[in-house]
């Protein structure tokens, strides 16, 4: 069974719609019990950073997410507040990933927020196999983690390269939306769920 | 790089999808969600629903769809049409939409872009502007282009970004359904004037026009509808024709 932490951080309907297409068994909760109980996690998030840490501070969840042994994945800004800290009104984070989540600067023929489908490279995960050579995903964010040691796959977006993929221990992370890319995204997923 | 998107656009009456000649004349061409799902499987970036129910009866069924739209497709979705305050917003994001789009109601109220934005996210809202050639200036029409406003297209996209628009959709009331192609230099213009992305929309009669949008009309995205529903461009060969011409679309 997988955990998704109901924090209170946007839209997480869309990850559950996406288990149900793969027949996965998930429960939506926030209860310390469940987490501890479910063989793997999965830590959504839309929205704000800050608001996001504040709201699993409040449900006294980061402790437990740090202290998980299973495998977790953070997507899009559940992703960022794994990292060290973000820029998004200076967010203190969980400091999981060894990387910062910096702000997309104005840039020539780059648009801010990413948004739409971009290609990621050096996939070398265990998470992305047996992924297409050049494979799309889809991209909603104004925030990025810096390239880091962590780095599973790149994207470029302007002149910035940023980490799209992330992996420390049994940690993964992505910054793009895997539940809204397609068949790639259908990919991933399955491939979280046989960790 | 990302890359340029094409939307097909799904009108919906009553859980059917129909399709307007410039607004005029529905015909029904198909069940949305499995033509949504079609189209996802054959490459689409991301799909436009607009409901044009005018019912009370007809709104609750969208919703109903949306959420059945929602659990079977796995590319993110714009649902538009009657949305007029945040609470309408509110149903279609928990039905599972990824945007929603507003119109109108922008118009008549323009701190409603600000009121969604502010609590949902400015990806979350795209403003549609529908405007028309009048003395040589652009204007902002409403209710499927029946009323002229006294908006002007390229000041009012402007103060919807600034008001928290994530993206603006444009579509020409002069050019929608006559299949001559898009305006480019008014894209042209409305792109480099604003900092979000811009989707074109309305006038699409071959790739060649979606082609010159994209490139020559610097917009982000393009979006149709007969075009693609009556099979005369399939997603896969437009795709393939814009990448052989240097466009950098997602291939599936």
């Amino acid at each position: 069974m997988t955990a998704i932490i109901d924090y209170d951080a946007g839209n997480i309907r869309s990850v559950c719609n996406a288990l149900d297409r793969l027949g996965a068994e998930y429960s939506l909760t926030a209860d310390p019990q469940v987490i501890l109980k479910a063989d793997r996690v999965i830590l959504p998030g839309v929205g704000n950073a800050a608001r996001a840490m504040e709201s699993l501070r409040e449900k006294g969840l980061c402790g437990l997410i740090r202290s998980l042994r299973k495998p977790v994945l953070g997507i899009c800004v559940g992703m960022q507040i794994m990292c060290l800290d973000s820029e998004e009104d200076g967010a203190e984070c969980l400091g999981i990933f060894d990387t910062h989540v910096r702000r997309f600067g104005a840039m020539k023929d780059a648009k801010v927020p990413h948004m739409g489908w971009n290609s990621i490279g050096n996939t070398e995960s265990k998470l992305l196999k047996s992924l297409p050579k050049g494979s799309s995903v889809y991209f909603v964010h104004s925030y990025y983690p810096e390239l880091c040691t962590d780095t599973v796959a790149t994207c470029r977006h302007g002149d910035k390269l940023f980490s799209a993929a992330l992996k420390y221990e049994n940690f993964y992370g992505t910054q793009f939306h895997p539940e809204k890319s397609g068949g790639c995204g259908e990919t991933i997923l399955r491939n979280f769920l046989s960790l | 790089m990302v890359a340029k998107r094409i939307i097909p656009c799904l009108d919906v009456k009553d859980g059917q999808v129909v399709k307007g000649i410039n607004f005029e004349g529905l015909r029904e061409v198909g069940d949305a969600v499995e033509m949504g799902a079609a189209y996802s499987a054959q490459g689409a970036d991301e799909l436009v629903y607009l409901d044009i129910s005018a019912t009370q009866e007809g709104r609750r069924t969208f919703v109903e769809l949306v959420g059945r739209i929602a659990a079977r497709i796995n590319i993110p979705f714009t649902v538009g049409g009657g949305i007029s305050s945040l609470e309408d917003a509110a149903r279609l994001l928990d039905a599972g939409a990824d945007k929603i789009s507003i119109n109108s109601a922008a118009i008549a109220d323009p701190e409603l872009i600000g009121r969604i934005a502010g609590k949902y996210g400015n990806q979350f809202v795209v403003v549609a502007i529908d405007a028309k050639q009048v003395d040589g200036r652009w204007m902002a029409t409403t209710h499927g282009g029946k009323r002229l406003t006294d908006r002007e297209l390229f000041s009012w996209a402007k103060e919807a970004e600034d008001r928290g628009a994530g993206e603006i959709l444009f579509t020409s009331m002069d050019h929608d359904g006559t299949r001559n192609g898009y305006p480019c230099e008014v894209y042209a213009r409305l792109c480099s004037e604003l900092s979000i992305p811009v989707i074109a929309s309305g006038g699409a009669g071959s790739s060649q026009d979606i082609a010159d949008v994209l490139t020559r009309g610097k917009a982000d995205a393009a979006l149709a509808a007969s075009i693609f529903h009556y099979g005369e461009i399939s997603i896969p060969e437009l795709k393939r024709e814009l990448a052989d011409q240097g466009i950098c679309v997602r291939l599936v």
